[in-house]
């Protein structure tokens, strides 16, 4: 039951590895220039890239001021809007927050910002654990084409890009062949 | 802003997308036609929503606005209700009919029924009947998604899921495990469904029980049979014990309850031959003092508790799985 299609595609390098660092590292120092009690905040990944991308600032903020951030998950896929109209389920996983959430600042992590639709399934999903002080957004990608009334407080980089283009993400354990393509698809 | 777009593309020619479909059942009706990955991905997916129990908000909007029926045609309190609160915290609408209140006792066939099921928009049918086979009748006739609650003597597949997620969950993994089996096997879904499961994720299943009720045929089906607990409890990794139905045994099967009991039921004296770590599970309801010694069944190697708290999860990952994918 494994589908695989194939098409041409041109793909252009937006970012490579040292690019992704130095927004990554930026946007750490953001965070704790925002948030001056770091030990309420959570960075809650989005899978599996945001969790990534989570443990990586977690991991700068610490280098930096010698404090560990929690780092958690949310699970956005059972709170998506639209269930029941797509021909292929999103998979599940279990969400991991620190609890109680209430007085925390918990920071959505993800790599691309785009309709908002996920952000918005993972607000949902949060608030079911309970009530945090502050829920915060940070990107790697902000492509724009919002649907809601969602923006980011921490970009990596802005990047304008037409609705049907794609952008990818690779984000492995061997950092070199990292980067950030925006993707064209020609039809054959 | 300067844009790596306007310098010099770089050109792939050819990028694979690859998807990984591993659930494009819309019903779920036996546990011998799925696969060792589909059987996995059910666990896998239970897993992310055992989780959603522990929330302060114990509801997620995944099957908002689909309607689902339990349809029982035989009497079940713990299926039907494990059914409808796992519907409830998956955000569906649901409706209970049972034989009573069914117009099946005013001799309308069971196709009609659920064809009128349809008519009023049901997305999701959880059947059970006494028949072998009415669930896959239906699923064949109707557009909804049809999970088999337990039909007759042959399947019921959301009970050997949890009890496969439970061993799973208990052990880390299924694999090489020793699964004892004891009791009615010829007259039991749950056996049939968990011997089904078990073998395919490579447990080494053995059944115990008197000859007339543990046939020799069942080795067909990759097991092993005996007819003498107590020399195989010593190197089980798993007893499970399911209920004597005595409101449906017939005299020429069954030896009598006492002999059942010196025989085949696990008093505490007959606990201590257990392992330490060995689980004991039981479908339930209990008759305590008949399959289990209260002792045992109350005991710390019991999970018998985990597994209903386990339905609950299993049940809403196949809801989800089977309800959740457009029709």
């Amino acid at each position: 039951m494994i589908k695989s299609d194939t098409t041409a595609a041109t793909a252009v390098l937006i970012m490579d590895a040292d690019a992704i660092r130095r927004a990554l590292r930026r946007i750490a120092h953001e965070i704790i220039e925002g948030n001056p009690d770091l030990k309420q905040v959570v960075l809650a990944g989005i899978p599996s890239r945001g969790n990534e991308i989570a443990r990586r600032i977690a991991d700068t903020i610490s280098v930096i001021e010698k404090t560990n951030v929690e780092v958690g998950t949310i699970d956005v896929a059972m709170h998506r809007d639209d269930v029941g109209t797509r021909a292929e389920l999103p998979i599940v996983q279990a969400s991991r927050l620190p609890l109680p959430l209430e007085n925390r600042t918990v920071v959505i992590v993800d790599d691309v910002l785009f309709t908002g639709r996920t952000v918005r399934a993972a607000m949902d999903a949060i608030n079911s654990f309970g009530r945090p002080a502050r829920i915060q957004l940070a990107a790697l990608i902000d492509r724009g084409h919002r649907e809601l009334p969602i923006r980011a407080d921490y970009v990596g980089k802005n990047l304008p890009t037409a609705f049907t283009e794609k952008v990818r993400v690779r984000l492995g354990d061997e950092q070199e062949t990292d980067g950030v393509w925006l993707i064209k698809e020609e039809r054959q | 802003m300067t844009r790596a777009r306007e310098s010099e593309p770089t050109v792939v020619s050819k990028i694979e997308t690859r998807t990984d479909l591993r659930w494009n059942r819309k019903d779920l009706l036996g546990l011998r036609e799925l696969s060792a990955d589909e059987i996995n991905f059910v666990l896998d997916t239970a897993d992310a929503f055992k989780q959603v129990g522990t929330r302060e908000i114990k509801k997620v909007p995944a099957l908002r606005g689909k309607t689902l029926v339990n349809f029982f045609v035989e009497p079940s309190t713990r299926t039907r209700t494990s059914f409808e609160l796992a519907a409830f915290r998956l955000s569906a609408d649901v409706i209970n009919i049972s034989v009573a209140t069914s117009s099946l006792t005013k001799g309308e066939t069971l196709k009609d029924t659920a064809k009128n099921l349809e008519a009023l928009h049901a997305d999701i049918l959880i059947l059970r009947h006494s028949s072998a086979g009415a669930p896959q009748f239906l699923a064949e006739r109707l557009q909804s998604s049809v999970i088999n609650a337990g039909d007759g003597a042959h399947e019921h597949p959301t009970q050997g899921l949890l009890d496969l997620y439970t061993i799973r969950e208990k052990k880390g993994h299924v694999d090489g495990l020793h699964v004892v089996i004891v009791g009615d096997i010829l007259f039991s879904r749950v056996a049939r469904s968990n011997i089904f499961a078990l073998t395919k994720l490579g447990a080494r299943v053995t059944l115990v029980g008197p000859s007339t009720l543990v046939p020799r045929d069942f080795e067909q089906l990759g097991v092993t049979i005996s007819h003498d607990l107590e020399q195989v409890l010593p190197t089980a990794d798993v007893v499970n014990l399911l209920r004597i139905q005595h409101e449906r045994q017939r005299k020429e099967y069954f030896p009598g309850l006492g002999e059942y009991i010196r025989l085949f039921g696990l008093t505490k004296e007959r606990a201590k031959l257990l392992r330490p770590d060995c689980l004991i599970m039981h479908p339930g309801p209990v008759n305590r003092g008949v399959e289990i010694d209260s002792e045992v069944a109350d005991g710390n190697q019991s999970v018998i508790l985990d597994q209903v708290t386990n339905g609950l999860a299993v049940r809403m990952a196949v809801l989800y799985l089977c309800g959740g994918i457009a029709t």
